[in-house]
């Protein structure tokens, strides 16, 4: 006689350290194994796309920082290209590289937060998320050396960036580029041959090729099943046509690729920041001559980069007045985490906060 | 750099295998039918030579007089976009076919649209607000919505 089972239904969150923010799961399971998971979200909604559309364009910039505040200068940027797309603004040399300069510190602080947070998920308590703590904080000081901020930079403007960057800047980061290729070395050695990191990784919460495709899942965690794309490399925006770079793709699509995509793609950061350093003009305009209130004509863009987590889009649509008529955010994140069901139904509880670890996303962006 | 495929060439191919479904097209978009929207997307999705088999972005505008609800396709294999967009008149009951079955990104984004806008998806798996609460009033995206 077969013995009567029931599911048995657990909460996961909205206050839980492995949710990474205000994050419910409400998890299905038969004994320990996961049979359904469903996220619910909302809990971090502040309505940013209906207050954007009672600001001017500059005034939305500092809303758009509270996306992804892990890395929020991407999130300017993400909006200020569709703005200067529907406005027709061209953007000076100098403060296209400072924006380059950013976007790939802010991918490097990202990462920084996501390993060592994703460390933390699979019982390394401490040391790597310290370590790589340790790191980003030199970033954050660069950052606040040039805007006065740490968190919350409200840097990029629609046609350049606020400010430009002062002396102490470029020596500091040079230092930080030399540093880095070293850091990254011990951090790999650390980590890599781990024989506990490697079996609770490996082989765990696999996400095939087509499934993320078909979900639309971008960044880190698309690149990870082996797709290789880029919107870099794929569709520039900015210059980064000048760079020469690689884009690192995983194999098998575990928990294991994504971490590996992730630190392979800090030394292309770093390998980016090194060409960019030389690059850079010395002198120049570091903003287009925009209007403080600019009407940009009656229509529609969208603009994308490759943020840290994956394609960020701003849709914009224009009426021909001082306010945008709508802001529709895309982020990577809340994409990312429609696979969380595909990756870890079928393996237990513990190894969820690392699937979920591994996805690496972030609340602000996913509630918006 | 990803091609923008002109909505023009690419209207008049889906006028000839889904005949009437094509309302008008210009350089970068095309407009759909709401009612023939899933035949299209299938057709997009599954033709050998577009091949959209990614969904960038869905999202709705409301335009106080319709909404306008916009899809963004990309082809991974041939590196090329499209804009897809439909309206929607109805205010009260606007009703659109669901294409979560073709591009399960759209899942949360649809709910997403149902919870802002009030967009009703037909063949929606699990239609529910997303972002805002069980029991909450009106929809907030909408012009109207203070």
């Amino acid at each position: 006689m077969p013995i009567k089972t029931e599911p048995f239904y657990l909460n996961l969150g909205p206050q839980h350290p492995s949710t990474h923010g205000v994050f419910r799961l409400r998890v299905e399971l038969d004994g320990e194994v996961i049979v359904n998971v469903e996220p619910i979200i909302g809990y971090l909604h502040r309505g940013i796309e209906k207050l954007a559309e009672t600001r001017t364009y500059t005034q939305v910039i500092p809303l758009t920082d509270r996306l992804d505040y892990v890395a929020s200068m991407t999130n300017n940027l993400a909006y200020c290209l569709s703005v200067e797309k529907l406005a027709g603004i061209k953007v000076p040399e100098r403060a296209e590289y400072l924006r380059v300069i950013f976007s790939e510190l802010m991918r490097l602080a990202n990462h920084f937060l996501a390993i060592g947070a994703f460390l933390n998920d699979c019982g390394a308590l401490a040391t790597p998320l310290i370590y790589m703590w340790r790191e980003r904080e030199k970033i954050v000081d660069l950052c606040e050396m040039t805007c006065g901020q740490r968190l919350l930079f409200n840097y990029m403007r629609v046609g350049g960036v606020s400010q430009d960057v002062p002396e102490e800047f470029m020596p500091a980061l040079k230092k930080f580029v030399a540093e880095m290729p070293k850091f990254i070395g011990e951090y790999e050695q650390l980590i890599k041959q781990n024989e506990i990191f490697l079996a609770r990784t490996k082989g765990v919460g696999i996400l095939p090729k087509e499934t993320a495709i078909n979900i639309g899942a971008s960044g880190p965690v698309l690149r990870g099943s082996g797709v290789n794309w880029d919107i870099r490399k794929k569709d520039p925006y900015s210059i980064y046509e000048r760079f020469d770079f690689e884009v690192p793709t995983g194999e098998v699509g575990d928990c294991y690729d994504r971490f590996w995509v992730r630190l392979r793609e800090m030394r292309q950061s770093v390998r980016i920041l090194e060409q960019a350093i030389v690059q850079i003009p010395a002198k120049g305009p570091i903003r287009a001559d925009v209007p403080q209130f600019f009407r940009p004509p009656a229509g529609e863009a969208y603009g994308h980069i490759e943020a840290p987590k994956g394609n960020l889009g701003f849709y914009v649509v224009s009426d021909g007045s001082i306010a945008p008529y709508r802001v529709h955010i895309f982020p990577p994140s809340l994409i990312n985490v429609t696979a969380l069901a595909d990756m870890a139904i079928g393996w237990k509880v513990a190894d969820l906060i690392i699937v979920f670890g591994s996805i690496d996303v972030v609340l602000g962006e996913i509630d918006r | 750099m990803t091609v923008v495929t002109s909505g023009e060439d690419l209207a008049k191919k889906i006028a000839e295998a889904i005949p009437g479904s094509v309302i008008s097209s210009d350089k970068t978009s095309v407009m759909v039918d709401a009612a023939k929207l899933a035949q299209v997307a299938e057709f997009l999705k599954n033709t050998p030579g577009l091949d959209f088999n990614y969904l960038n972005f869905a999202t709705a505008v409301d335009y106080i007089d319709y909404f306008e609800l916009v899809y963004r396709l990309l082809s991974m294999e041939h590196n090329h976009s499209l804009v897809l967009k439909t309206r929607c008149y109805d205010r009260e009951n606007p009703t659109v076919p669901s294409i979560v079955s073709l591009w399960r990104g759209a899942y949360f984004q649809e709910r997403e649209m149902f919870d802002m806008f009030g967009i009703k998806f037909e063949g929606h798996p699990d239609l529910r607000r997303l972002l805002t609460w069980e029991g909450f009033k009106g929809y907030p995206l909408r012009r109207d919505y203070l």
